[in-house]
């Protein structure tokens, strides 16, 4: 496929339905909540556009967002966005190329100056010189920081990119942080999610190949269409939540019908994403549907947060130590402002006492 | 760590400590202090102390009618926004998992939409209770910077409360994290200033039904 092929062609070629070409931009505008008269200009901005190049780099991470990427369901149209972007490099489908692999990064680089889109995967350990992780003997700081030198963006896919994720957890023995920290400047979108929804990232990738720019994001550079409003806003076990009705445990009878996991820890009413409305597998289930609660794993931190059975409103970290200090302490002030006031009184009394002899 | 990572955790563990050792620190040291002892023999008729305190505690909490007229407003609001109080914070399910995680019982809650109504009922009881303080010319005169704080810090839990159960004003977290901070504010201020007669008035009430009982007086 020739980098100047525009989506139309490919389309064409692949024997694709104009309908079928449309539905997907309607289906692409509806997940962005884009305004009804976007359809057509997704469509139409689609199909001019050309193959993008896409550098793909893979660090401290479990592989999990590339599976859920690249499994996501079957021959549709989003895998043909997939086909369409010119994957000049991705660290972990081109481990066996070697050095290969490593030169195709370089060229690719060279090729699309300040035009290329560099997706990550993955916190960066920056710990000790960053020799935590590396590839080809480069390590992961330094193939970031070369590799963004000329590019157009970078989208940080994966709660370790994003906020750092599970490397950065308490104690973050690699020093691992997230990619917004080493950006420099350039234009960054987090997907975060463990993994996050497959859509998410190919409606961000239509929409920057339609319209040439960023998508609306909120304050942690997360796209607003599918991080603009929490798993509890949009789960349909919602309504047991405000009749009161909760599971407490995963096997009681709570659980059996369908009632709100609130009490077992679900994390829904604090986290953005769009499970709860685009689920999984192609649209078949979300955690929460599966008899789980929310992890909350596209929010910051969410490994570190007490506890994933932990209750919301419940308080975090051990408060037994703290209480049993200040009650011992508050009972010995009490029994010393009482035996001042005693002694205080007696002293009175025997003062009144003496004057009185 | 965020706004609702601190409040959950080291600002309420700060608070609780604060609230524990304030409140024990005061009860114990009302609590030790010598007995009081009557030494002139108790009226004829006069029930046992402890039922003369019970009688204190219970029998004021309906005013004498001579009271009644003029302060009916008083009495009624103040009952609201107590009642309403005890509802929200008892009665609520993500508060009964907080109780639960600190004293290991638990019970079961009301429906959201019926707190949600009480928790708004009772908001609107506290501002009536505030007006009729500022307008009330004896209890204008009477009213000193505790009060006025110790209203704030009740009311502050009620409105973060309901704009956090409402999303309204800002993203939920914030708004919760709003909501534990003014209740860590509520804590710390509690055994220092007028709150704390959530826990004296009983001691306080009996105190005075052993006395009156004792000398003949009727409750």
């Amino acid at each position: 496929m020739k980098h100047d092929e525009t989506l139309d062609a490919l389309i064409e070629r692949r024997g694709v339905s104009r309908r079928a070409f449309l539905k997907y931009a309607s289906y692409v505008a509806t997940l962005m909540a884009l305004p009804p008269g976007s359809a057509a200009a997704l469509a139409e901005g689609l199909a001019k556009a050309k193959r993008q190049s896409v550098i793909w780099l893979s660090f401290q991470e479990c592989t999990g967002c590339t599976e859920s990427i690249t499994r996501s369901s079957s021959p549709t149209l989003e895998n043909l966005i997939f086909n369409f972007i010119s994957l000049d490099y991705h660290h972990t489908l081109m481990a066996v190329s070697g050095e290969a692999a490593e030169r195709a990064r370089v060229e690719a680089m060279q090729a699309n100056k300040g035009k290329y889109i560099v997706v990550v995967d993955g916190a960066v350990p920056t710990k000790d010189g960053g020799v935590y992780s590396t590839i080809a003997g480069v390590s992961n700081l330094q193939m970031l920081e070369e590799t963004l030198r000329d590019a157009y963006a970078v989208v940080a896919v994966g709660t370790c990119a994003a906020f750092g994720g599970i490397p950065k957890a308490d104690p973050n023995p690699t020093g691992a942080v997230a990619i917004s920290e080493l950006s420099g400047g350039k234009p960054l979108i987090n997907i975060p999610g463990c993994p996050p929804i497959p859509e998410a990232m190919t409606g961000v990738l239509s929409y920057v190949l339609s319209f040439g720019k960023l998508p609306e994001l909120d304050h942690f550079g997360r796209p607003k269409a599918f991080y603009g409003e929490t798993i509890h806003d949009r789960c349909y076990r919602r309504p047991f939540y405000e009749r009161g009705l909760f599971a407490d445990g995963f096997d009681d009878e709570g659980a059996r019908q369908g009632y709100c996991l609130y009490k077992l820890g679900c994390k829904g009413p604090t986290t953005y994403n769009a499970c709860a409305t685009l689920k999984w597998n192609g649209g078949v289930s979300f955690p929460i549907q599966s008899g789980h609660g929310c992890l909350g794993c596209s929010e910051p931190d969410f490994w570190d947060r007490g506890g994933f059975y932990r209750p919301l409103p419940t308080p975090l970290g051990a408060m037994g130590p703290a209480l049993a200090g200040a009650a011992i302490a508050g009972a010995a002030l009490g029994i010393g402002a009482a035996v001042a006031a005693r002694s205080h009184r007696n002293g009175a009394s025997a003062t009144t006492g003496k004057d009185k002899e | 760590m965020d706004l609702l990572a601190f409040a959950r955790g080291p600002a309420l563990t700060f608070a609780l400590a604060v609230f524990v050792l304030g409140s024990l620190w005061r009860l114990i040291g009302i609590l030790a202090l010598p007995p009081w002892r009557d030494l002139s023999p108790a009226r004829e008729g006069a029930p046992p102390d402890w039922l003369a305190a019970l009688q204190g505690i219970f029998g004021k909490m309906i005013p004498h009618k001579t009271f009644l007229k003029g302060g009916m407003f008083a009495i009624v609001n103040g009952y609201v926004f107590h009642i309403g109080l005890a509802i929200c914070v008892f009665a609520f399910a993500p508060h009964i998992l907080f109780l639960k995680s600190l004293f290991g019982l638990s019970w079961p809650g009301l429906p959201n939409g019926l707190v949600f109504a009480v928790g708004a009922l009772t908001a609107g009881s506290l501002l009536a209770a505030l007006a009729y303080r500022l307008t009330s010319p004896v209890l204008k005169l009477i009213s000193r910077g505790d009060d006025y704080v110790s209203w704030l810090l009740t009311f502050l839990p009620v409105i973060t409360g309901l704009a956090a159960a409402s999303h309204i004003g800002a993203r939920y977290e914030t708004l919760l994290a709003l909501h534990v901070l003014s209740i860590c504010a509520f804590l710390i201020w509690f055994p220092f200033g007028k709150l704390m007669h959530a826990v004296l008035f009983v001691f306080s009430r009996g105190a005075t039904g052993i006395r009156f009982r004792h000398r003949g007086a009727q409750l």
